[in-house]
């Protein structure tokens, strides 16, 4: 298991055949999901930049606790979770996870439930700053905490 | 104890991180004392079902006691991913 909170860029590809070639295949798993989040822009469009702000001394840990949960419950292989801030642009990849398993509807179940995790209850915030200048925060979607509940 | 402030929260009230001395027993009694000092933190704690509090670096609740705690946070609803 493996959790990386970062400002920097991450290579897609190489994340996910690193993934796939360490833990993954040491534990022998049979399936792998990915899901990449990336910067998309504004409604209604216009959108320069995403900051993204996050709580230094709770990140990690809580990252670890919502990876440490998946593995559990899904018996995984292995799992990744890579999680940018700072300024991105529209475009930009800002996280990764990956879910490692021995059948894939695992590895499937593990992934949204790490994606439902991530968005209520890891410590990070964006922003959204238009060319306009304008800019404001977004707001978390009740849809997003409702999604807990099914797990 | 120290508080620390993100996002909205941290803008409304106009500084990152902060030192108090307090003898609130809840984060309640904390968010009391503090809205009682200036304008500002009575504009950021208005709402306080549109507030998350973490201690110590863990999510926790407003009726929470703070005995022991070090580092009380106060944040918007998290927007990962």
């Amino acid at each position: 298991m493996q959790v990386r909170v970062q400002q920097e860029r991450f290579d897609l590809g190489a994340e996910s055949e690193a993934f796939a070639a360490g833990a993954a295949a040491a534990a022998g798993a049979g399936g792998i999901v990915t899901f990449t989040g990336v910067v998309r822009d504004a409604e209604g469009g216009g959108l320069a930049a995403m900051e993204i702000e996050h709580y230094p001394a709770m990140t990690q840990k809580a990252l670890e606790q919502i990876a440490s949960e998946a593995m559990q419950r899904w018996s995984l292989a292995d799992a990744l979770v890579i999680h940018r801030y700072g300024r991105l642009v529209p475009g930009e990849k800002i996280m990764m996870v990956a879910a490692a398993a021995r059948h894939r509807k695992d590895a499937f179940e593990a992934a949204e439930f790490l994606m439902d995790y991530l968005k209520s209850r890891a410590p990070f915030w964006k922003k959204e700053i238009l060319h306009s200048g304008a800019a404001g925060w977004v707001q978390a979607k009740t849809s997003d905490e409702d999604a807990l509940e099914r797990w | 104890m120290d508080i620390v402030y993100f996002a909205w929260v941290r803008e409304r009230i106009g500084l990152p991180r902060e030192t108090v001395e307090t003898e609130a027993v809840t984060v309640a009694d904390l968010v009391t004392e503090l809205v009682a000092r200036e304008e500002r933190y009575a504009a950021a704690f208005a709402d306080l079902s549109a507030l998350r509090v973490a201690l110590d670096q863990e999510l926790s609740e407003f009726d929470a006691p703070l005995a022991g705690v070090r580092e009380v946070a106060f944040f918007p609803p998290m927007t990962g991913g």
